[in-house]
């Protein structure tokens, strides 16, 4: 805003949006903290920095189950099922952004009523169709649902960044001569890419956290994390201080992407709707 | 431009995405839609037989249902009340100058990115635990009993911890529609010595109103389906207290194993999810300048 303020209003806006600012993040930083706790300090009485800090959960928290194995699975579900998802939705956002048809209004919003289709509507199938062919619990069966879950986000968000593509520039280089192939690779591709990058981003960050599926479709081989740290909600999981280690671990490459991500996440959850 | 090569080179590219939806979305909605329909359980395979619509009457008729109906109501408009009214709120106040306004975005926006089943353990063990959790101490030390939120108010926890997951996205969308507004209009209200209060009421809210509209559709579809948070914190319970529409279909079909009841359910929550998306779609597709 271009209008003059005082310091005194300055100073007072500021100091209440950081109090609820640090409250809303105080969660996240008690977890944290409390990773860095023994476990009798982390259920003893709340110390905010004075305690004996100790990087003994995060060992522990390794030694005592695959944890490395959990972490590799949510990379894997999480990178594949993106990946894979952006390698069908690329052709289709591009066509649709391009050579738009009479239909393509109509196909976009039918892609898009498809994530509206509540999980639980098709849970029981699916979960049979897994069981009967051995797809339970495997790291291929879960890509595969979360690349059919996320494809209509990823088609939209690839949609509207190619819509800013200027149709000049692909005009132009038909009428240099320029075939499909290179039109792609030398014209379209340097344009195109920061916005399949924010779409990568995004689309990994939410299949990062998806615990519908991958609690249901999971047990003990293919769990990423979202699974494993559920397994610290029976009574005898009850140690503050791992579930602490455990947790930070789990949500920290997440909070880092995700701080590159804002811009993208308004365009990607709402369809264009706000911008 | 758009010659008949083009145009079926076009069909091309957009045909496996559309394939792999239409399989997606019609084979198994078509095989719960089948299932509801039969006497099925997955304890005595083999004795599937087709019993009509017995599975809706059992499951419509069932004191449970209406529990996570109504559950699933309270938790939906809960969560909407606290993020709607909240994210206008702290939109408006990070939109304030503020030294550090990027850092405090970023601590606003953050709960957004932690993992469902994470957020739900944090809070129910280290916050909302009776004996060893922040709030029983908080109360200890000024002298209050401690409460059990999770035995004595468990849909009300639940909604406090999911509101928290969801506040951030309410925030950042109405900020990012409050930042597009026109900033000679509000000038001019001022000048003309409009109040705050009017100013909010007359000129950012109208401009809101569309965002608002959007916060609410998209979240009441991710809201429908909660799940992971229910899971970890209540199962559910205690009884029904916190079981909503997803968590009974889960825990009548992979629980008790009876499928065919918990088909019927399945089919009610599309049929409810689908009157919310009709009212987003519409919206979307007016946005939509194809």
């Amino acid at each position: 805003m271009a209008r003059s303020v005082t310091l005194g209003t300055r100073l007072g806006w500021t100091a209440l949006a950081w109090a609820i600012g640090l409250a809303i993040f105080f969660p996240i930083l008690w977890t944290i903290l409390t990773s860095f706790k023994t476990e009798a300090a982390a259920i003893g009485p709340p110390q905010l920095f004075a305690f004996e800090w100790t990087t003994e959960n995060y060992t522990e928290v390794q030694s005592r189950s695959p944890y490395f194995l959990h972490f590799m699975n949510s990379v894997i579900i999480a990178l594949g099922s993106t990946l894979i998802a952006l390698a069908i939705a690329i052709p289709a956002a591009w066509a649709m952004a391009f050579s738009p048809t009479k239909r393509t209004r109509g196909l976009l919003l039918w892609m898009l009523s498809t994530k509206m289709l509540p999980p639980v509507g098709v849970l029981i199938p699916i979960y049979l169709l897994f069981r009967n062919t051995g797809l339970l619990d495997t790291r291929i069966g879960l890509v595969i649902v979360l690349t059919l879950v996320n494809l209509p986000i990823i088609v939209w968000m690839l949609f509207t960044y190619f819509r800013e593509i200027p149709g000049e520039i692909l005009e132009a280089a038909r009428m240099d001569g320029a075939n499909l192939k290179a039109e792609i690779i030398h014209v379209l591709t340097p344009m195109a890419l920061p916005g399949i990058a924010s779409t990568l981003l995004l689309n990994v960050i939410l299949a990062w956290n998806e615990a519908f599926w991958t609690l249901n479709l999971t047990a003990a081989k293919a769990a990423p994390l979202t699974a494993f740290i559920a397994s610290y909600s029976s009574p005898e999981g009850l140690f503050y201080a791992k579930l602490s280690a455990a947790s930070t671990m789990a949500i920290a490459p997440v909070l880092i992407l995700g701080w590159f991500s804002q811009k993208q996440l308004v365009r990607g959850l709402t369809f264009g709707a706000v911008k | 431009m758009a010659t008949d090569h083009s145009r079926s080179t076009a069909r091309l590219m957009v045909s496996p995405a559309v394939l792999l939806l239409l399989g997606w979305m019609i084979v198994p909605l078509v095989m719960t839609l089948y299932f509801s329909t039969l006497r099925y359980n997955l304890l005595s395979p083999g004795t599937e037989s087709f019993v009509g619509f017995e599975n809706y009457v059992y499951f419509l008729t069932d004191p449970a249902f209406f529990a996570a109906i109504a559950n699933t109501l309270l938790l939906v408009g809960g969560v909407l009340f606290i993020t709607v009214l909240g994210g206008i709120l702290l939109a408006l106040l990070l939109d304030k100058p503020i030294f550090g306004q990027g850092i405090v975005r970023i601590l606003v926006i953050a709960p957004f990115f932690v993992m469902p089943t994470v957020s739900a353990l944090v809070w129910k063990n280290m916050f909302m635990n009776p004996v060893n959790g922040l709030f029983a101490y908080a109360a200890r030390a000024i002298g209050v009993q401690p409460f059990d939120f999770l035995a004595e108010a468990p849909l009300f926890s639940i909604i406090i911890i999911v509101a928290w997951q969801w506040l951030p996205f309410a925030t950042l969308i109405l900020l990012t529609a409050i930042q597009s507004l026109d900033g000679e209009q509000l000038e001019a209200a001022e000048m003309d010595g409009a109040p705050a209060f009017k100013r909010f009421w007359h000129i950012i809210l109208p401009h809101l109103s569309r965002a608002i509209t959007v916060v609410i559709l998209i979240q009441t579809i991710f809201l429908l389906s909660i799940f992971a948070e229910i899971l970890v914190t209540t199962n559910g319970g205690p009884g029904y207290a916190s079981t909503n529409l997803t968590y009974l279909v889960y825990a009548q079909s992979l629980l008790q194993f009876d499928v065919g009841g918990g088909s019927a359910g399945g089919i009610v929550a599309v049929v409810l999810a689908n009157i919310v998306a009709i009212f987003l779609m519409r919206l979307v597709g007016k946005n939509l300048d194809l």
